[in-house]
């Protein structure tokens, strides 16, 4: 079967010939010069009608009739090559002039430019039904490899399998002075690949033979120049001169891929194509490969086609071809690595000298894999390799095939091969992260090598940090690989530190920038975004506390800490804008989602809950990169914050009325839940409630997050270990109006205050350890101190309704989050602002879920604590003066607090008295538009606007706990794609007259 | 083994913004599909290949700009400034992605590219290549097509010259095959191939 890839492809193709779909496909777009702008003549070949592509193809039937091929053939066929590839969809032609391409690409005599047309349009068409091509007579291995890539084309392994007969068929002939045998080796190679059983066994014997003679006993001396001919003609040309090395001195050993010469002999060529289909090979025809067994079957070796050459090896007779041909790449590779040691004169060569030693290293492995009696020969030339490559920068690729080298052998042959994963997760990220090739061997060879690490799986675990250094700057290419990688380099200690540095990744991407830019010279310097200078960042880096940041940002291995990387986000301002930084941003989402998957695989309830708590203290403590904070808030946990209900809110809000849009945007602006979040969070509620299993969610612990999260935007400076422990806040203090209200909340837990400690502003914060850490008992107050903590601070800034000085307000609180941190204005401000940002949504998670249908623990005098509690906020928040130097409280927060004190009242109605009396106070208050510290017009406008509805909906109690409690199934999306399902039907007509009402009643 | 070689446009004009044209394309065999019951038609097995080649040019371009965003090169002054400017293949963007298996090939690919100009060299691996030498054979491959085939000449047109790359490629790439030449053996090479196609 096709797999999904290949189907979605062709459905795509299929989706109907939209204007877009043929051209782009459709090759040959525009004119192959560079130049833009030129008109296209693409149009007018994958246009071509039918009619006009006959006529073409009469012509070309003329053409290819003739006697000599006259100059006009070649350019006839290319124009039918053109108009055959230049369509997605078939182009028949005319079965005379298929015929007439496949005795032209089979005539002897026919010159190769035609043959090579021939062939190309052949294949182009294929798979074809109507192909009679055969390779049997075809004596000129040229043309056999031509004819063989039309057949390899057709994919019909029955083809592919005759074809391998007849290439060995000519490759066994040897005749003296026959058909040159190079072009022939690619096509072996080639059908070994695609059907692994085409040769028998005895065939792959005799040909395992005749490689390891090429390889070894090539010719030293170099061909002689012929005047015509071509020097492959004659392979026995007289020779002249010996071939030399890379570096020009003459070859001291036996001829290889690094001997150079002017002119080369046939098994010369032999020797190349030998080698460059080696490792293939040996992989195929090896114990384990899917053809011949490596069978010690000295008989064989009579049998099999000595080269001439071969004649002089002695020893070497008496080994099974598998063997020799082992043993001879054994011998190649050795002198492979000692030339690679030579100074090459030409950069081409030294090029090639890198990817020679490379091949060699992986064919030592494959053969010590095959037998192991290789392993310690082996090993004596790879340690002093190692220690050569280690030390020389422009070998850096070479050394990750010799790292594998050592993970699958170092075992076996009691090898600490920890040095060399030492050095190469230490060094090699951190100094050649820039080198996108190399970024891209090295993530695929851990990839690859995972299952091999074994018991230095730690050593790769831990240096995830230089890893991510890849990923930060060459993050198109290899996010895929992170997200298969992240599974395997996750756990449970690494994984606090993990989420940070992913959170920072565009952080350490402009990081490093800065790094390059100030540690190399300019002509060492890796291409980069010049149009970004920042000059101050370089200065500042001078700064040691900067200095410190900046190295832990970069440190090449877990360090087990967190830092806080504020200063380093200011200072690395200047390139957040830069296409790299973006470009990491965009991919983190991606990668946190990885993450979590993981991390969801094996974390407890501890973990998970330090994770969450993390997210969202860092949710907004992140490098501001345009997008980014957006796209992390998109997708992470806190949408899982809002379980089931998730979608619910804002069709709710929404189809109420369009003109409570102010409200709309305070509550959580996430999509619907995705799964792995609900999962993850699944495991923050962890086991707090063993006994209720069918619920185990418990409110306050998926609310108290959020006071967390809210308590270290207001405290920034302040460590979370810190917050967590109560802190000294003397009875007097603390005592703004706050404590009052919430005093009856605080009877709930002395053991936490302890005796003779006020309710402060930071009772709230100090809250959040009981549910998160023990999650024992119901901690009512929780959500409770939430509010109080926002009634705190905005009651705070609110001057004078206690007649307290502001300078006392600060100080108490500032008490909550150090006591030595000196009186300043700028974290009320803070929290304020903030309060728009978090306060609704934490609000609003108090009249969603406080409710039985989520936690039956949900009593009337739970659901009568927290009303009394928001009710006094509101009251704090709405009467308060207006005050220069603080802001005003968002009307979101107000429309916010009277919607869930709404949605409470119709839980415990009792409540509806109070809540009508305060909704017609605020419209009220919204109608004298407002002293105090409630907002401007527009903010006026939708108070009044939301307390009109909620009166009205009050009005009508049942109807109002169906709107404001819906059963947990309307989460569903049924519930919401479905015209006929109540809910539409009834959220309609709520809302029709609640706008009627609304409507009615005077302003 | 290569799988696939390739060669399409990279930063189309303005208005064919968005399509991403293949110039030259070639499959070295067919991949197998033994789970395959049943023959899907000549027709559709083109089809398919066709597809599978446009996705890969498709990522490539995308790559390639991503790059050259990420180094601050506009796109847009890549235009030669005349046919004699020599091409620096050692600057032009390049890089390697992966391709999982089953999309779009059957079985896991590498790609290995190389954006010069507004075009993209593109070689279609096999999982575990030696990844120097193939970026060494696709510098080769695209040096050699850029002078062979004059492509900076305003006038020359790769699309009429399939006959160039295909004598190129059975040369320096036959049936796919990643050949270990040293300087000597392309110029050797080379040489053989001007002779076959004088210029």
């Amino acid at each position: 079967m096709f797999t999904t890839g290949a189907e979605s492809l062709l459905r795509q193709a299929r989706a109907g010939p939209q204007p877009e779909s043929r051209p782009v496909t459709a090759q040959g777009g525009v004119s192959g010069s560079l130049v833009a702008g030129l008109p296209t003549p693409s149009s007018l070949f994958r246009e071509l009608r039918d009619e006009e592509l006959g006529r073409l193809c009469a012509r070309v039937c003329a053409l290819l009739r003739e006697e000599d091929w006259g100059p006009d053939a070649p350019d006839a066929l290319r124009r039918l090559f053109l108009i055959v590839s230049a369509t997605k969809y078939n182009r028949r032609l005319e079965r005379p002039c298929l015929a007439l391409l496949q005795t032209t690409l089979c005539s002897p005599t026919c010159p190769e430019q035609l043959q090579l047309l021939c062939a190309a349009v052949l294949r182009e068409m294929s798979p074809c039904d109507s192909l009679s091509l055969s390779c049997d007579h075809i004596q000129n291995t040229r043309q056999l490899g031509l004819v063989a890539s039309v057949l390899l084309a057709q994919g019909d392994q029955q083809q592919v399998r005759s074809l391998a007969q007849r290439v060995l068929k000519v490759l066994e002939s040897r005749q003296p002075e026959g058909p040159s045998l190079r072009h022939l080796l690619p096509i072996v190679s080639k059908v070994t690949s695609l059907a692994p059983d085409a040769l028998r066994e005895e065939q792959t014997r005799a040909l395992s033979k005749r490689l390891g003679d090429w390889l070894r006993y090539a010719s030293v001396q170099q061909a002689v120049a012929h005047s015509s001919g071509g020097f492959f003609s004659t392979p026995r040309a007289r020779q002249l001169g010996p071939v030399t090395e890379v570096d020009g001195a003459v070859a001291t050993d036996f001829f290889t891929v690094l001997s150079t010469g002017q002119r080369f002999t046939e098994d010369q060529w032999l020797n190349v194509q030998a080698f460059s289909m080696l490792r293939a090979w040996l992989l195929d025809s090896g114990p384990g490969g899917s053809s011949a067994p490596d069978a010690d079957d000295k008989s064989e070796l009579e049998g099999s086609t000595l080269s001439v050459l071969s004649a002089a090896s002695t020893a070497g007779h008496l080994l099974p071809p598998q063997q020799w041909l082992r043993e001879k790449a054994f011998e190649y590779c050795q002198r492979l690595l000692e030339q690679s040691n030579r100074r090459a004169l030409k950069k081409a060569d030294s090029d090639l000298q890198k990817a020679c030693l490379v091949e060699a290293v992986l064919v030592l492995d494959v053969l010590c894999q095959q037998d192991p009696s290789f392993l310690y020969r082996t090993l004596s030339c790879l340690k002093p390799l190692h220690t050569r490559l280690r030390g020389d920068p422009a070998w850096v690729r070479a050394l990750l095939p010799v790292a594998q080298f050592f993970l699958h052998h170092g075992e076996a042959a009691a090898v600490d091969a920890e040095a060399v994963y030492q050095h190469l997760f230490t060094r090699i990220p951190a100094e050649h992260f820039h080198s996108p090739m190399l970024a891209f061997e090295f993530v695929q060879f851990c990839r690859d090598s995972l299952p091999l690490f074994g018991r230095s799986l730690g050593i790769l675990r831990t240096s995830f940090p230089n890893l991510f250094k890849f990923l930060a700057w060459n993050s198109p290419p290899l996010t895929s690989d992170f997200v298969a990688l992240l599974p395997s380099l996750v756990d449970a200690g690494t994984a606090v530190e993990m989420l940070h540095l992913l959170l920072d990744l565009p952080c350490l991407t402009a990081a490093l920038d800065l790094q390059l830019r100030s540690l190399q010279a300019a002509s060492e310097r890796p291409p980069w975004d010049v149009s970004i200078r920042a000059p101050g960042c370089l200065e500042a880096l001078r700064d040691s506390q900067v200095q410190g940041l900046f190295q832990h940002l970069l440190r090449a291995h877990a360090s087990g800490t967190v830092e806080r990387l504020t200063p380093l986000y200011r200072l690395l301002q200047p390139l957040a804008g830069c296409a790299r930084v973006v470009q990491c941003a965009e991919a983190v989402p991606t990668l946190l989602r990885a993450f979590f998957s993981a991390v969801t695989q094996f974390a407890d309830g501890a973990l998970a809950s330090q994770l969450a708590l993390l997210l969202l203290e860092r949710s907004d403590s992140l490098y501001q990169v345009p997008g980014y904070e957006a796209g992390v808030h998109r997708w992470v946990p806190p949408g899982g914050l809002r379980p089931s209900c998730g979608s619910m809110a804002q069709p709710w809000t929404g189809s109420l009325t369009p003109r409570a849009l102010p409200l709309t945007a305070a509550v959580p602006q996430l999509p619907p839940t995705p799964a792995q979040p609900r999962h993850f969070l699944g495991h923050c509620t962890h086991p707090s409630l063993p006994t209720q299993a069918p619920r185990p969610r418990s409110l306050p612990e998926r609310v108290s997050p959020l006071l967390k999260a809210q308590f270290m935007r207001a405290h920034p400076r302040s460590s979370p270990a810190s917050s967590l422990v109560g802190q000294e806040v003397p009875g007097g203090a603390g005592t703004t109006f706050t404590s009052t209200w919430c005093s009856g909340a605080s009877r709930h837990r002395p053991a936490l205050l302890g005796p003779g400690r006020g309710a402060g502003v930071c009772v709230g914060q100090a809250q959040p350890t009981g549910p998160l850490a023990q999650g024992a008992e119901l901690p009512v107050p929780g959500p409770v101190q939430a509010a109080s903590s926002t009634g705190g601070r905005a009651g705070e800034g609110a001057a004078g309704v206690r007649g307290r000085p502001p300078q006392r307000r600060a100080r108490a609180h500032i008490r909550g989050e150090a006591a030595a941190a000196p009186p300043q204005p700028a974290p009320d401000v803070r929290a304020c602002h903030r309060a728009e940002v978090l306060s609704p949504t934490q609000v609003w998670a108090i009249g969603e879920y406080l409710s039985v249908s989520w936690d039956r623990r949900c009593t009337v005098e739970q659901i009568n604590n927290f009303f009394e509690a928001l009710e006094a906020l509101l009251f704090e928040v709405t009467q308060s003066r207006p005050s220069t130097t603080l802001p005003k409280c968002p009307p979101q927060v107000i429309t916010v607090l009277m919607t869930t004190l709404t949605k409470l009242a119709s839980r415990s109605q009792d409540l509806i008295p109070r809540v009508s009396l305060l909704l017609s106070k605020m419209r009220t208050l919204a109608q004298s538009a407002a002293t105090g510290s409630t907002p401007g017009e527009e903010g006026v406008g939708a108070i009044h606007t939301r307390a009109t509805e909620l009166l009205n909906l009050l009005k009508m109690p049942s109807v109002a706990q169906f709107v404001f409690t819906p059963s947990v199934e309307v989460s569903e999306p049924r519930y919401h794609r479905d015209t006929n399902t109540a809910l539409p039907l009834v959220l309609r007509t709520v809302s029709r007259l609640v706008e009627r009402e609304a409507g009615l009643l005077p302003g | 083994m290569v799988h696939a070689f390739l060669i399409h446009t990279l930063r189309a004009t303005k208005a064919e913004e968005g399509l991403c044209r293949v110039l030259y394309s070639c499959f070295f065999g067919t991949e197998n599909s033994p789970n395959d019951a049943q023959p899907h038609g000549a027709e559709r097995d083109r089809l398919l290949r066709k597809e599978q080649i446009l996705a890969v040019a498709r990522q490539v371009e995308s790559m390639c700009q991503l790059q050259l965003q990420a180094c601050g090169r506009p796109a847009v002054d890549l235009q030669p400034q005349s046919s004699d400017d020599p091409v620096h293949l050692r600057e032009s963007p390049c890089g390697a992605f992966r391709l999982t298996a089953g999309d779009p090939f059957q079985e896991p690919r590498t790609v290995v590219w190389l954006g010069v100009l507004s075009l993209g060299f593109a070689l279609v691996l096999n999982a575990h290549e030696n990844l120097l030498l193939a970026e060494g054979t696709l510098r080769l491959l695209a040096r050699l097509l850029l002078e062979h085939l004059r492509l900076l000449v305003p006038t020359a047109s790769l699309l009429l010259r399939a006959d160039y790359i295909e004598g190129i490629l059975t040369r320096f790439l036959p049936h796919g095959q990643l050949l270990f030449l040293n300087d000597q053996f392309v110029q050797g090479l080379e040489k053989e191939f001007s002779a076959a196609w004088p210029r």
